[in-house]
């Protein structure tokens, strides 16, 4: 099947197209089991993959479906739909194209169910939920291609274990089935394509031409960049220069909240009144469906954008691509600056905008990196065990299984080839009957193994609970936003349940680039009213706070230490020689820590560079360890590279803060029963099948009856401390939240080394931290006493202080 | 464990930073919504098993109270068990312990919606009952409704000074970005928080709530020191 049918290589001649190289390596690689394609934005990726399938179905010989295609987004899958429709139809194939996503009518579904396409555009999750169906063996049967599109996305995350956990199950039913990843730009090649193949299957790698390099920069500006925030307010008027001299310009930003901040300034200075939009994903998606729409039409000359656009959706003219903030991680600032010219052979454009004076120097190391062409690469550990429980759950919804055959599905997954029998025994044990030290109520578990040994559902009206549960996605609890029902009820988007507790009516926030007045919430849903205040309180999305990555740290530490920073502006370099007259400069191979008194607070700077979750930890379990010390530390504020404490005493011994054996002991206990943890632990019990997020028939209104997971988390550590979501938990946290492994890893490069530099005042470097947000006030007797005079005050302005008490 | 000490219906009271009510006078203990047995349940009906400790955490809470203050009187003010069957799929030592502790007290069971059957354990069962001024039932008279025309009895209580005491509702109440259970009270009605270790909460905030309670009304949160403020709604 190397050959074209000539309808197509027509239709290619016709459009004086001829076939990319890699486009034809694909075609002949058709019946390998697995290939992994890695070609840049623009550059025929999807074609590429999609060619083998149109030869193949061109004779209209095919029965039922042929091929699956499976992307993160469903956006994409849409786009994908309307771009293979184009030239279907123009060469005259007999070809049927469906997409089917969360979004899909169920009695579309339904159809796709009883009689599929030849090709299925869908997403993990709508994947996994096909799977589920007892009828899954028809409705695949004669399936011969798997097309995974940005697999580098979906490789690093639980989504990606559950996809491929869902392709097992589909290579049992076909086995024949050749696997095809699509990929960007990505720095060890051979680790997806190990995720991708089937376990031990080698796979095939194409390199398509990589293309001109990017034309990259820092933007300069008249303006110094501030001493420290993420607003990059002061470039405003350098961004919208450079809006107005491109056609269309694409604004990223590491947060949505920056991102509405940025929008809502951007706006403000706007005098031409240029056509501008923001785009993320806490807004509503027909806001954001009416943004994508003008971005195709060519409308919009900017847009203040996410995450939300990270991925390969051609939303037309991009010509300029600029990071507001730090990227934090090479990979993925190549990936966005790849959705400038989205043409293949045309240099993408890029400008980098350091928010502050540190990310100057961040972003000077993230330019050396793109420009060598090193990323950073995530190291993956092995599959994790909650996809796996919920796995085992979908597969039980299927119809009754054999535990050897799920086991032998399960290792051909790469991310899974290492699991222990013991280990799937345990998730096995988990599904069946919640795996808990004390054997209660087994007479109604989950899952029953038969007197034949096989197992099943012992009430088949579960299957509907899980399959209403599928998925790895976790959401923070949002609640909808909507103008207030008078005023036409227009729903804006989502904010977090957390921040919202913190509203009252009157205050004001920022979403969707318009500032609202909170006036109340109503049936879980937030109604907000139209605002002309100049001073939004600014919406907390939580949203992902990425972390340098390790080996951007490494070189920010390696830039430090240069002897002159002749690439650096001025403003930047000689705050730097400043900080090496008065200070010392951080090394690699030893932590240095300064020590120095300010407005009468002893301060303490860790200078770690082990990225803002790793700094964070450790600021917790250090001022937990000056507390037992009798420092008396009063708080602490954590960046990529360093974290800042003060209390009442100075440190003057340092050492045995240090101490990795008291630094883990601190792990273990005390910071069990931190929050974070307790966050880990609801996305864990949640996937896992734990925690029910929907039900069917559930109230909207009134939650007295489902509890929070915390309580779960407490109950657990308190009576089944060894249970094996709490393993999944500890072991999820210290890679992600926690991220105790880098604090291992800062521990093991210093080997011991730890230098204090006593000094009289503020040092240059640590300036900046004493202007950072998001200080954490040492909880405790505090936390206690804070609630205690809230609730005093609250009873004297309402003059009930008198009540017998 | 500390208390917070008002009078409500004339008569002193405590409510319990652990979420139980304290009555001196009458050596009496009340608390509301135990929902024994909920993991069993939702078990039972096809959902997953969470963990199989939450009677045990309760009962245990609750025998600590009863060792710390040798009540004569135990009141559970309804919902004790998730349901009917909840009551009688009690893993053994859970059951024992229930047990133990209904043998050697007065115990009243007042019904709930969850739990209208008789639970199996000694003690009297009753929908409503009324001690001196106070009436304790599950479920709160509607505010429009007047409380005298609630209680059958021709009672002493028709000079005003009768309270109601119930659960149900599970009040909670939202401050400083935490959440915790609370003690609701007005000059007539009082509600106490759930009990029970597996029982989420409704806001005081909640339509529910802030139209059956008097503008005046004040909430007691539970925890290490139990905090009076003015009922958020």
């Amino acid at each position: 099947m190397n050959r074209l049918p000539d309808i197509i290589t027509t239709w290619f001649t016709r459009r004086g197209w001829s076939i990319h190289p890699h486009q034809q390596d694909m075609l002949e690689r058709a019946d390998h089991p697995s290939t992994l394609l890695i070609a840049p934005t623009g550059g025929g990726k999807t074609m590429a993959g999609f060619l083998p399938t149109l030869a193949d179905l061109a004779s209209g010989e095919h029965e039922g479906l042929h091929t699956l295609y499976v992307s993160p987004l469903k956006a994409l899958a849409a786009d994908i739909k309307r771009n293979l429709r184009t030239p279907v139809d123009e060469m005259g194939l007999p070809i049927r194209i469906d997409d089917r996503t969360g979004d899909t009518p169920s009695s579309r579904k339904r159809s796709q169910r009883a009689d599929p396409p030849h090709i299925l555009l869908t997403t993990p999750e709508s994947l996994s939920l096909l799977t589920s169906y007892e009828d899954a063996p028809r409705m695949f049967a004669g399936l011969k291609r798997v097309v995974i599109d940005e697999i580098h996305a979906l490789a690093e995350s639980k989504r990606g274990d559950q996809l491929m956990l869902a392709i097992s199950r589909l290579q049992a039913m076909c086995p024949a089935l050749c696997r095809v990843g699509l990929s960007a730009t990505v720095d060890d090649p051979s680790a997806i394509a190990s995720y991708l193949a089937r376990h031990p299957d080698p796979c095939d790698i194409v390199m398509a031409d990589p293309g001109p390099a990017a034309d990259i920069d820092m933007l300069h500006t008249d303006a110094a960049p501030p001493w420290a925030g993420g607003g990059a307010a002061y470039a405003i008027p350098a961004v919208l220069a450079q809006v107005r001299k491109h056609r269309t310009t694409l604004i990223f930003h590491n947060t949505r909240a920056q991102a509405e901040i940025f929008f809502r300034n951007l706006w403000l200075a706007n005098d031409d009144g240029l056509p501008i939009g923001i785009h993320h994903g806490s807004l509503d998606r027909a806001q954001r469906e009416k943004v994508e729409a003008a971005m195709v039409r060519g409308d919009l000359r900017a847009v203040v954008c996410t995450g939300s656009l990270d991925l390969g959706i051609d939303w037309g003219d991009v010509d300029l691509v600029i990071q507001i903030g730090a990227p934090k991680n090479v990979k993925r600032l190549v990936q966005r600056i790849g959705r400038a010219n989205h043409r293949y052979n045309a240099p993408s454009k890029a400008l980098l905008v350091p928010a502050n004076r540190f990310e100057v120097v961040e972003c000077q190391a993230a330019l050396q990196a793109v420009r060598e062409g090193t990323l950073d690469g995530t190291p993956r550990t092995q599959g994790p065990w909650d996809v796996l429980c919920q796995h085992i759950l979908i597969r039980a919804c299927a119809g009754p299984f054999e535990a050897d055959q799920l086991f032998a599905e399960i290792s051909s997954v790469g991310a899974y080839s290492d699991l222990s029998r013991a280990a799937f025994d345990a998730c096995l044990d988990f599904c069946a009957t919640g795996g808990y030290a004390l054997r209660a109520y087994d007479q109604w578990q989950r899952l029953l193994c038969r007197p034949d040994g096989h197992w099943q559902l012992r009430d088949p009206r579960a299957a509907r609970r899980i399959r209403m549960n599928i998925g790895t996605i976790q959401d923070a609890d949002l609640l909808k936003v909507r103008m207030k029902r008078s005023r036409g009820g227009k729903p804006l988007g989502e904010i977090e349940e957390s921040f919202a507790a913190t509203l009252s009516a009157g205050d004001t926030f920022l979403i969707g680039g318009q500032i609202v007045r909170y006036e109340g919430l109503r049936e879980m849903t937030v109604e907000v009213s139209r605002n002309a205040s100049k001073t939004p309180k600014v919406a907390v999305f939580s949203g992902t706070k990425f972390a340098n990555s390790t080996q951007l740290s490494d070189r920010i530490l390696g830039l430090l230490n240069q002897d002159s920073w002749p690439d650096l502006p001025a403003h930047t370099s000689s705050w730097l020689a400043l900080h090496r007259q008065v200070s010392q400069m951080p090394r690699r191979g030893e932590l240095l820590l300064e020590t120095f008194p300010f407005k009468g607070r002893q301060y303490l700077c860790v200078y770690g560079f082990a990225g803002r979750n790793a700094m964070q930890t450790l600021g917790l379990l250090l001022t937990k360890r000056m507390e037992e010390l009798g420092l008396d530390p009063l708080g602490f504020v954590a960046t990529d590279c360093a974290t800042l404490i003060w209390g009442l005493e100075p440190v003057t011994d340092p050492a045995p803060l240090f101490d990795p054996t008291d630094l883990r002991a601190g792990l273990d206990g005390w910071l069990a029963g931190n929050a974070v943890m307790k966050r880990s632990f609801r996305a864990v019990a949640t996937i896992a099948g734990l925690i029910e997020r929907n039900m069917p028939g559930q109230r909207k209104s009134g939650r007295q009856a489902t509890f929070s997971s915390d309580i779960l988390y407490d109950t657990l550590r308190k009576y089944d401390p060894d249970h094996l979501l709490m393993q999944i938990t500890r072991q999820d946290a210290l890679g992600g939240l926690v991220d105790f492994a880098r604090i291992e890893e800062l521990l093991t490069r210093i080997e011991g080394r730890i230098r204090l530099v006593p000094l009289d005042r503020v040092s240059p470097l640590a300036a900046p931290l004493l202007l950072e947000v998001g200080k954490v006030p040492v909880k405790g007797a505090a936390q206690e006493k804070l609630l205690e005079r809230e609730t005093e005050e609250l009873m004297r302005r309402a003059g009930l202080v008198d009540l017998p008490g | 464990m500390s208390a917070y000490s008002f009078s409500f219906a004339g008569e002193p009271l405590q409510a319990l930073g652990a979420g139980a009510l304290w009555w001196p006078a009458q050596q009496l203990l009340c608390v509301s919504d135990l929902h024994l047995a909920k993991s069993e349940r939702q078990l039972r009906r096809g959902g997953s098993a969470l963990p199989p400790y939450d009677s045990r955490d309760t009962l245990l809470r609750l025998s600590q109270l009863i060792d710390r203050y040798q009540p004569k009187t135990v009141i559970c003010l309804g919902d004790s068990f998730d349901d009917d069957a909840a009551a009688r799929a009690l893993p053994d030592a859970d059951h024992a312990l229930l047990e133990r502790l209904t043998q050697t007290r007065r115990w009243i069971w007042i019904t709930g919606n969850h739990d209208p059957a008789p639970t199996g354990f000694d003690g009297e069962a009753a929908d409503t009952l009324q001690i001196g001024p106070l009436l304790f039932r599950h479920i709160a008279t509607p505010a429009d409704t007047p409380l005298s025309h609630t209680v059958s009895s021709t009672s002493d209580a028709s000079n005003g000074s009768l309270g109601e005491i119930s659960g149900h509702y599970h009040p909670k109440v939202r401050l400083r970005g935490s959440s915790r259970p609370a003690f609701l009270m007005d000059q007539q009605r009082m509600i106490l928080p759930a009990f029970g270790t597996y029982t989420g909460g409704l806001c005081s905030t909640d339509p529910a709530l802030s139209t059956l309670m008097a503008p005046n009304a004040l909430a007691v949160l539970t925890g290490q020191r139990p905090l009076p403020c003015p009922m958020p709604r």
